[in-house]
């Protein structure tokens, strides 16, 4: 059930800060688009903290799952929680990077078309048909973001520098994805050849961007365990204050 | 606006959308779009969102040849006491049913 935690917290985190776009979209029907993939994504986590909160049938609720626990307990990869800024910002505040959100979303689309293809046909009755419904959801994020990298990477000098700029600074937290701990070595046994399919679909845009491969290396992220990045806080501070300060409110 | 600041702007795109009944496809907006196949994505996204279709076209705007709402009056109006054009006058027989 860690997994399905994980896979719940990715898709909320990634959903949360691509709703910071709402409203602030670089152009009206991107503003949309970015609008409708946090929903979608939101809509996963729905469906995953619906099935975790039966299994421990202590009570918990997809709520009390989103919003009362602590970072600690998040077991999303921290390159979901980042702001969208290349650098370390002066604060989640900062001016947001339309390339920094496209180069994530890219890589973690390229990824969960990879995974969600694999668990639509794990014994689990459950996670196959939650798998089956966000691979095609998870497939059209990939075809948005690819087309705008390759936009960027192959536009202006200026949309080339920022998008590998982004690509450069997000690649490292890509290690993660490989990372071998107990839940996902679980529900996935074998990474080799998902990671290989991977470097070869990111490889393949990338190229096609004229954007140069980075290298993933140097520290690796511990989100899987919940040891997250500052930006964590303050994402979930947002995304929770007010159900915290009105416990049980409705509509 | 000055005509630099058009000269930047992405093209204008009519949509047409097919609906799951439908069998043709109905113009419902406009989207600004790089190129074609921009905008069929983004067609999907601002205009499909809510299960309206399952088929999008887009074309230019630019390549619409618009009648001039000044020639309202004769292109249109001449038709208004032309009744004998419907085909409400003749008898349908029985045989033929339902038309």
């Amino acid at each position: 059930m860690d997994y399905a935690l994980h896979l719940a917290d990715n898709a909320l985190m990634l959903g949360q800060r691509n709703a910071e776009w709402c409203g602030h979209g670089p152009v009206l029907e991107e503003d949309l688009a970015l609008a409708n993939h946090s929903l979608d994504l939101i809509g996963q986590a729905r469906l995953l903290y619906q099935w975790v909160a039966e299994h421990r049938a202590d009570g918990s609720t997809e709520d009390s799952l989103a919003y009362f626990r602590d970072p600690h307990a998040f077991l999303n990869f921290t390159l979901l929680e980042l702001p969208h800024t290349t650098a370390l910002a002066p604060s989640a505040r900062a001016d947001r990077d339309y390339a920094v959100t496209i180069a994530r979303n890219f890589l973690f689309s390229s990824y969960m078309v990879l995974v969600w293809e694999v668990l639509q046909y794990h014994p689990e009755p459950r996670l196959a048909a939650i798998a089956a419904k966000s691979l095609k959801e998870v497939r059209y994020h990939w075809q948005h973001a690819a087309d705008w990298l390759i936009r960027l990477g192959d536009g202006t000098p200026a949309s080339h520098d920022k998008a590998q700029a982004a690509v450069d600074f997000l690649m490292p937290y890509t290690q993660e994805f490989w990372c071998e701990w107990p839940a996902a070595k679980h529900a996935l046994p074998d990474t080799q050849d998902m990671q290989t399919a991977w470097w070869t679909m990111v490889n393949e845009v990338l190229s096609e961007a004229c954007l140069r491969l980075p290298e993933a290396k140097g520290h690796v992220t511990q989100g899987v365990h919940g040891i997250h990045s500052e930006h964590m806080s303050y994402l979930l501070a947002e995304m929770q204050s007010l159900a915290r300060q009105h416990p049980g409110a409705t509509w | 606006m000055s005509q630099n600041e058009h000269a930047n702007e992405w093209p204008l795109w009519e949509v047409f959308v097919r609906s799951k009944q439908g069998i043709e496809h109905k113009h419902c907006g406009s989207l600004h779009a790089a190129d074609a196949q921009q905008a069929i994505r983004m067609a999907r996204d601002v205009y499909t969102r809510r299960q309206e279709g399952v088929s999008i076209w887009v074309i230019p705007s630019a390549s619409i040849t618009a009648s001039d709402p000044a020639d309202k009056e004769s292109m249109f109006d001449p038709a208004k006491d032309k009744v004998y054009r419907h085909p409400t006058f003749f008898v349908i027989p029985d045989e033929v049913g339902h038309m």
